[in-house]
């Protein structure tokens, strides 16, 4: 019975994004939350149904037909059909006297879909918004998973997602793709979308396991989609998908059950997934064709140095002139402390020491970790220091016992 | 001018004509390329700059065109890099580890003006 209720919630979740998609492409982006009531009523109806009759042959094809219906009946008892989006209609359709139908169609799924990202992703909306959105109408995710997954409330989620709705209306965002000329460019915010996505996934702090994992899997998705189209299908698109195939290789082998995950030097190689890294260095192989080298490009190919477990110079040189690049397009603190790591794995310890000493991130308690550590065998006691504060600055009790456990080896 | 304001210096090096081997000069690349990324480490790295082959060609007056490689001038232009500091004295201390020093080369540290 669970297992039925999973199988459920599954095929609810991907026709929901592609139902949404194809009602808002026939009636308008201004009228989401209609198709999104429609598709949530067609929904209830098929819970109801189903349950006395039984799952019907093809559950999506009974899906479409209600929604057909349901489409239908909303617009017309709404005055809205009659005066607003009917003359729209007539105007796009030589004055066609015959009400449109919605098209579940392969294809006509597949575009309304991508267009939906591109809608989704437009620069006007706030990133956290955005996000928000993106998983509630490109992935199908219920305001309580999403308010989990962003440790928030159903309350704040349902209102960051009607100011961002309200948002695509006042700026009478189209679905539509960008023109040809404009696709690079706007591109470059979906796949900031989807890698953000995936990031909430993979270091989201949620210990909802499934949740976190079922973000990665959607946000692979939604690159994957854009490789169907060759106007999408940039060598920075396969990047990012390289990039993702390689840290969800590791996504098993990071899960402990427990509040904090596996480290990588932790981690039992024999849970790493083979074959999501053979299928990321495929992508990998892709992104080299043409000039532009992105952050997914430097990201990517750190992940794969990283998917050698093998600890040679070799491996840790690649990846510390990786980092070197990826410092000169995008600074973080948090990529100039993985650079000084990768500085002490293959210049050595008194080199990397050095370097950490200037960079001065005072508040971050990553920061003193890595500076206890680079100070172990030069200065214990420097190195003891060092993770005392890294401990008072650690937010989770977890990373304070870890710290813990470190300072205790010291003495 | 303002207090907060980030002062961006321009750092231009030079460096004599060098005859490595492959081999070294793989090494003094490596050693560029972690000098250089120390200082975006940092945060300090404003922009990457230009770089520029050893080979060029001069114009002086009278239409006299020279090619280079410019072996009588001791020290070629190489690139420059942009960093973001306080002051010169922030600066000139940033410049400080440069790889082409080691080898006979020198680092021009110029406030740049926006």
């Amino acid at each position: 019975m669970e297992q039925h209720q999973a199988a459920l919630k599954h095929l609810f979740k991907q026709e929901f994004t592609k139902m949404v998609a194809v009602i808002s492409k026939l009636y308008g982006l201004q009228h989401i939350e209609i198709a999104e009531d429609i598709v949530t009523e067609t929904f209830l109806l098929a819970t109801e149904t189903w349950g006395h009759k039984g799952i019907p042959l093809n559950p999506p094809a009974w899906l479409y037909t209600v929604a057909k219906q349901k489409t239908l009946q909303h617009f017309r008892r709404n005055k809205i059909y009659a005066e607003k989006v009917m003359p729209q209609l007539s105007l796009q359709q030589n004055e066609s006297e015959e009400m449109a139908e919605l098209n579940f169609s392969h294809q006509n799924i597949k575009d309304s879909q991508l267009q939906m990202l591109f809608a989704i992703c437009t620069p006007a909306i706030a990133s956290e918004a955005q996000i928000g959105l993106a998983l509630r109408i490109l992935c199908g995710f219920g305001i309580d998973e999403i308010a989990e997954a962003f440790l928030s409330n159903k309350e704040t989620i349902n209102k960051r997602l009607f100011r961002a709705k309200e948002k695509l209306r006042n700026e009478k965002i189209q679905l539509e793709l960008p023109p040809e000329s404009e696709i690079p460019r706007r591109l470059d915010n979906v796949l900031h979308i989807i890698y953000l996505l995936f990031s909430e996934g993979y270091y989201s702090k949620t210990q909802n396991e499934i949740l976190r994992k079922d973000l990665c899997i959607e946000a692979m998705r939604l690159g994957l989609m854009l490789t169907e189209y060759a106007k999408t299908n940039l060598p920075k698109t396969n990047a990012l998908i390289a990039l993702m195939c390689f840290h969800a290789s590791r996504f098993n082998a990071r899960q402990t059950g427990q509040e904090a995950p596996i480290l990588y030097e932790q981690q039992d190689v024999t849970l790493w997934d083979r074959s999501l890294i053979d299928q990321g260095i495929d992508f990998l192989n892709l992104s080299t064709q043409g000039n532009e080298i992105t952050s997914y490009h430097l990201e990517a190919r750190i992940a794969y140095w990283h998917s050698q477990k093998e600890d040679t110079h070799e491996k840790w040189e690649n990846i510390l002139q990786l980092y070197n690049q990826l410092l000169l397009i995008n600074y973080s603190p948090i990529v100039a402390l993985n650079r000084t790591y990768a500085l002490y794995k293959a210049n050595g310890r008194h080199a990397a020491l050095i370097e950490a000493e200037k960079l001065k991130l005072a508040n971050n308690h990553f920061y003193y970790l890595l500076l206890g550590e680079l100070y172990k065998t030069i200065d214990n006691a420097k190195a003891k220091s060092n993770y005392e504060r890294a401990k008072a600055l650690a937010k989770t009790q977890t990373e304070k016992q870890g710290i813990q456990e470190e300072i205790d080896k010291l003495d | 001018m303002n207090k907060n304001q980030v002062n961006e210096f321009v750092f231009l090096f030079r460096q004599p004509a060098l005859n490595l081997s492959p081999e070294g000069q793989r090494e003094l690349q490596k050693k560029w390329m972690d000098w250089v990324g120390g200082i975006a480490a940092q945060g300090k790295l404003a922009s990457n700059g230009i770089h520029l082959a050893a080979e060029g060609s001069v114009l002086k007056a009278g239409g006299v065109v020279t090619d280079g490689p410019f072996v009588e001038i001791r020290e070629i232009l190489g690139g420059f890099i942009v960093v973001k500091a306080d002051t010169m004295d922030d600066a000139i201390t940033l410049a400080h580890g440069c790889p082409g020093i080691d080898v006979g080369g020198s680092v021009e540290i110029r406030t740049a003006f926006a």
